[in-house]
């Protein structure tokens, strides 16, 4: 097992300098930095072995062809599924769910028809469900939330009806870092039939995710957030679903025959990939997956408790402070704000001091809504992170006080 | 003292310290100074929305010069529109719409509030213009 600081020097960015300060990296719910290993990866493609994909009859276009394909045997396997007829690349979480969103919605939903969603999505989650709505005529329900930032299962209950058409909720919420009891959740959506979307922006790389054992009906995740490269994400979508669905995108490697009075679509996945992938990135994540299997997803879970423990027990102490976001069940997330300090001005100085830190909504505005606030400072951990940098950013945060009182 | 001569001044404010900490402290100062703006004015109307920080910046002309008042909800950015507010309050349209406001680099401001950031600086600095452009244009 590697000890912090081989993980550390996996990552070549971590040892760099911000203002003179070495670099306190708390912005992992953001983007994730990447380890040698995913770089290297996406090198090789461009230096050995570059060619388009599933079309060529080249060496090269095998090559990559295969590449790709193994990049998603490495997602199926990781997330559990149970074919990789059922992995479909796409641009990121948001890509994914503006799909299904879309695909769905032609499919499935009519007039006065309601989507369920909750108080603690992301904008991604909000946005593309609301725009089927409105095209649809569909209504969009959402589940609150109660004040330590946990949905009200209660309530989620008393939501679900014979017009829902299909639940989208989050598996952690991104800016509070409230883990969702998704599991409950889809068995409750399945008693009445009703399909589940769990976005995992902020979930997979948290612990260990299987969709089998989940149950959800389609899962979205982000490659940047999980260590590998921007631009690539993954939907994963259960067969029968996938298979009905209409595509979202024609365009080339998508189809069967193409005559101008009809077209027929390739077969799964490739029905839902149209035009030419971001194969270099879906190489990439592979490669990031199998680095996180190697580090151990237990191991991962293990350390980022640790570090939210000492955090939790480090910020409470300071006075002012105030968590958001008081599940016991989260991941390694805490947003906070100060008292009569703006989280801006808060975010300027630790910015300063070195400490990468997210100020503002979180692209989560009603959630922001519900607590009353403009937004918070959010520190989120991830494994690479340390009990020193956690402390650095204690006396950071005192520092701040101790300049605006 | 003419606007380039407030930003001078300005700009010898800040050299007394390399430090951004000193700087920033600075900054704070001046957004603690800031004469209050008449509550009346904190409306949409006069808000610079960004998605970090509010700024409500409130202009009146005389017929001859323009008054700023401004507010922030962040304090650093108070500082700093309270820093435009220096340079650009009680002058004429014209001598507003032809400044050059070299001051914003040589104190290295532009690097720390990139026009990415939204509610930057430069926002701020375009809408005092386009206030000298519109009272200019009426004056006529």
């Amino acid at each position: 097992m590697k000890d912090i600081s081989q993980i550390r020097a996996d990552f070549p960015i971590l040892s760099r300098k911000v203002y003179d300060r070495p670099l306190i990296y708390f912005d992992n719910g953001a983007t994730t930095q990447k380890p040698l290993c995913v770089l290297d990866a996406v090198r090789e493609v461009y230096t050995s072995y570059n060619g388009n994909i599933h079309r060529g009859v080249h060496a090269m276009s095998d090559m990559t062809s295969e590449a790709y394909e193994n990049a998603r045997e490495t997602v199926r396997s990781f997330i559990n599924a149970a074919r990789r007829e059922e992995i479909v690349f796409t641009s990121g979480t948001t890509g994914s769910i503006n799909s299904i969103a879309f695909s769905f919605g032609e499919r499935y939903i009519y007039e006065d028809d309601e989507v369920l969603i909750s108080n603690l999505e992301h904008h991604a989650n909000i946005v593309p469900w609301q725009m089927m709505c409105e095209r649809k005529r569909a209504v969009l329900k959402v589940i609150p939330v109660n004040d330590n930032g946990e949905i009200i299962f209660d309530e989620y209950l008393k939501l679900l009806n014979g017009r829902t058409k299909i639940v989208a909720v989050t598996q952690a919420s991104n800016a509070l870092g409230t883990l969702v009891p998704v599991i409950d959740i889809i068995k409750a959506a399945h008693s009445l039939n009703i399909p589940v979307l769990v976005d995992g922006a902020q979930g997979i790389q948290h612990g260990i995710t299987d969709v089998a054992a989940m149950d959800c009906d389609f899962y979205a995740f982000s490659g940047h957030k999980i260590y590998g490269p921007t631009g690539i994400g993954v939907l994963y979508g259960k067969e029968k679903w996938l298979s009905e669905l209409p595509p979202w995108q024609g365009g080339g490697d998508m189809v069967d025959k193409v005559t101008f009075e009809k077209t027929t679509y390739n077969e799964l996945p490739f029905k839902f990939e149209a035009g030419t992938m971001n194969y270099a990135g879906a190489i990439g994540l592979g490669r990031a997956l199998d680095y996180v299997s190697g580090i151990g997803r237990n191991e991962i879970a293990s350390r980022e408790k640790q570090l939210l423990d000492y955090a939790n027990n480090r910020l409470s102490v300071i006075k002012g402070l105030k968590i958001i976001g008081n599940s016991p069940d989260k991941i390694s997330t805490i947003s906070f704000l100060l008292d009569g300090i703006h989280q801006y001005d808060t975010g300027m100085i630790l910015d300063k001091l070195g400490i990468a830190v997210r100020t503002g909504t979180h692209c989560a505005q009603p959630l922001m809504d519900r607590f009353g606030i403009e937004g918070t400072v959010r520190v989120s951990m991830c494994f690479y992170n340390t009990t020193d940098e956690i402390d650095v950013l204690g006396a950071g945060i005192e520092k701040v006080i101790q300049m605006f009182s | 003292m003419t606007i380039d001569e407030v930003q001078d001044s300005i700009i010898d404010e800040f050299s007394v310290s390399d430090d951004w900490m000193d700087k920033y402290n600075l900054l704070i100062d001046m957004g603690k100074d800031l004469t209050a703006i008449d509550p009346k004015y904190k409306v949409k109307d006069f808000l610079i929305e960004g998605c970090q920080s509010k700024v409500w910046l409130h202009p009146e002309y005389n017929g001859e010069k323009i008054i700023f008042t401004a507010d922030s909800d962040a304090i650093i950015t108070k500082g700093i529109v309270g820093l435009l507010i220096r340079v650009f309050s009680g002058r004429t349209p014209d001598e507003i719409i032809g400044a050059d406001l070299y001051f914003i680099d040589r104190i290295g401001l532009r690097q720390n509030l990139s026009p990415t950031r939204s509610n930057g600086l430069l926002a701020m600095v375009r809408q005092m213009k386009l206030y000298a452009m519109a009272y200019k244009a009426g004056a006529k």
